[in-house]
């Protein structure tokens, strides 16, 4: 479980220019979830994240996971316990590495990294059945390059390797956005297994309002860093949540 | 023209274990490091210092890599830690590296030829492919290991290197002093080959090793059999035996340099401009967005 305290952040902090986005925002992530993060551009749902996994500093307030609390964590020892991935698909992968190199990396996440060889035979089929589970053809393709695979190949390695040492939360940062619709929905399909089988906690931000709905448990609408919808997505349709995405954010327009 | 060949194949050899130093910045770091200026000749005055003093010529090449890793570290402390542009932290550094370089010795040529060398060990050209040899297949396995894998991850991608729990910056750190610690011994290795040391040996250095991993980058193109150790080795001794040719045939050595800096021109605005010509013409053809395409027929 996720919990956020009285979370403040502002932008361009003593400047002219100063915009506060988080006023002491509560927030709490149930176990083995998926929840939506949705809300216009600027709502905050990117500096959410960006919060969670430390690659931007909080100014007040709390962050605790799974009963620690990672606040004064770095970026990389938060890594440790999280798992991330990108709208780029390049952002999770080594390009100029093979498959079977990036995910020997991933392996090793959060271990000690020695002069010890990194691939062990040992671990190829291992490796090569977490593939095939992708049934994208990958196990094949072991010793390609991964600057050579499509976008859709790529961010479903992406998803493979973020979620290898099944992280106490994952972040999804649109993670499908880049992708053409068909490769989008399968990648998608693929992250619910995924996170379905290893229970893994996830946050996932969507600009489409149809697969936050479909594919999470819980959706969150942000607006300006505040909490303007909270509900299980289970409860609600693609209809109505149109009709308050549009009410309600020109009301606080 | 055979002791031409000989010589060109030896010095080749000692440009080889350069361009291997700046094969990790240059290409796996993807970082412009100027510092070999300095840390070439930082190695060969600190090998005349040593065996000057006494010491001998194995002891003061070995010494020279150590000397030459901290001229890497403090390059890499200007840019990862008081966050200056990684070019100018090189450059800093190489001016830096010219003041102690003079201090060292107290002036600015040194000559070693009284003094014992490495190659007294045995043939020249014997010890120098043993010494290439040791160090191209340390550095291959370096790189097939765990610390390895991160230094080319931190060249490719750091958010990666980051999202595995790692300080991206330690792994710039450690591929900048390995570089300039080859750097150094390569410049040790010239100091003892050439009988002096020189305050301008290490003088448009970094020209020369970057034309040696470009040439050498032309061999085996297609394949990734070669390793890039290889090719910065091979690619050194043919640029140096091009050079050698060039003078024989009458080009003042002077001009080298200039040659040197359009042979590098030429090979990288051919990578850049001609290839990507040679790209666009595929996918008229069709070929890249069938290429594209695939992907989408095997995810149905």
């Amino acid at each position: 479980m996720l919990i956020i305290k009285g979370l403040s952040m502002s932008f361009n902090k003593g400047t002219d220019n100063e915009l506060r986005l988080f006023d002491g925002l509560n927030l709490e992530i149930e176990k083995n979830r998926c929840t939506a993060l949705i809300g216009p551009n600027g709502c905050g749902k990117s500096t959410l994240l960006n919060l969670i996994a430390g690659s931007i500093k909080l100014d007040q307030g709390q962050i605790i996971l799974d009963g620690e609390e990672i606040t004064k964590l770095k970026e990389e020892e938060r890594a440790n316990l999280l798992g991330r991935v990108y709208q780029d698909p390049y952002m999770g992968v080594s390009p100029s590495l093979t498959i079977l190199e990036n995910m020997a990396l991933a392996d090793k996440k959060g271990e000690r990294f020695t002069l010890k060889r990194l691939i062990r035979k040992k671990n190829i089929d291992r490796y090569r059945e977490i593939l095939r589970e992708l049934n994208l053809g990958l196990e094949n393709k072991l010793h390609t390059k991964v600057k050579y695979l499509s976008g859709g190949q790529r961010q479903s390695l992406s998803l493979i390797m973020a979620t290898m040492k099944h992280p106490s939360l994952l972040l999804l940062d649109e993670h499908t956005a880049a992708l053409d619709p068909k490769t989008s929905d399968l990648v998608m399909k693929k992250t619910k297994e995924l996170i379905e089988k290893h229970a893994i906690t996830t946050i996932m931000i969507s600009h489409n309002l149809k697969d936050a709905l479909e594919y999470s448990d819980r959706i969150i609408m942000l607006n300006r860093g505040n909490i303007i919808l909270d509900r299980r997505s289970k409860d609600i349709t693609e209809d109505q949540l149109m009709e308050i995405y549009r009410k309600k954010l020109e009301m606080v327009a | 023209m055979n002791s031409l060949i000989i010589t060109s194949i030896e010095q080749g050899l000692i440009f080889g274990i350069l361009a291997m130093g700046v094969l990790l910045t240059y290409k796996i770091l993807d970082i412009a490091d100027l510092t070999v200026e300095g840390s070439f000749p930082f190695g060969a005055f600190i090998f005349a210092k040593l065996v000057t003093s006494g010491l001998n010529p194995i002891a003061s090449t070995l010494l020279s890599f150590l000397f030459g890793t901290l001229a890497g570290l403090l390059t890499a402390i200007l840019f990862t830690k008081l966050k200056i542009k990684p070019l100018l932290s090189g450059i800093l550094t190489m001016t830096i590296l010219y003041s102690v370089n003079l201090k060292t010795n107290g002036k600015a040529n040194i000559p070693l030829f009284s003094h014992a060398s490495i190659y007294d060990l045995g043939p020249i050209m014997i010890t120098l492919i043993i010494i290439a040899l040791i160090i191209k297949v340390t550095l291959d396995s370096f790189l097939k290991t765990e610390i390895g894998y991160l230094l080319i991850a931190t060249g490719d991608n750091e958010s990666l290197v980051k999202s595995l729990g790692k300080n991206s910056n330690n792994y710039k750190i450690l591929g900048l002093m390995l570089a300039n610690g080859l750097v150094a011994l390569s410049g040790a290795l010239m100091a003892q080959y050439q009988g002096f040391v020189d305050i301008t040996m290490g003088s448009s250095i970094i020209v020369v090793a970057l034309a040696s991993i470009i040439i050498g980058d032309t061999i085996g193109k297609k394949s990734n059999r070669i390793k890039n150790t290889s090719k910065a080795i091979m690619g050194a001794i043919i640029y140096k035996i091009i050079g050698g040719i060039a003078i024989d045939l009458g080009l003042e050595p002077s001009d080298l340099k200039a040659v040197s800096a359009i042979i590098v021109i030429a090979f990288l605005s051919y990578n850049n401009l001609f290839s990507q010509l040679l790209d666009i013409k595929r996918i008229r053809g069709g070929e890249k967005y069938a290429d594209n395409k695939r992907p989408v027929n095997e995810l149905q």
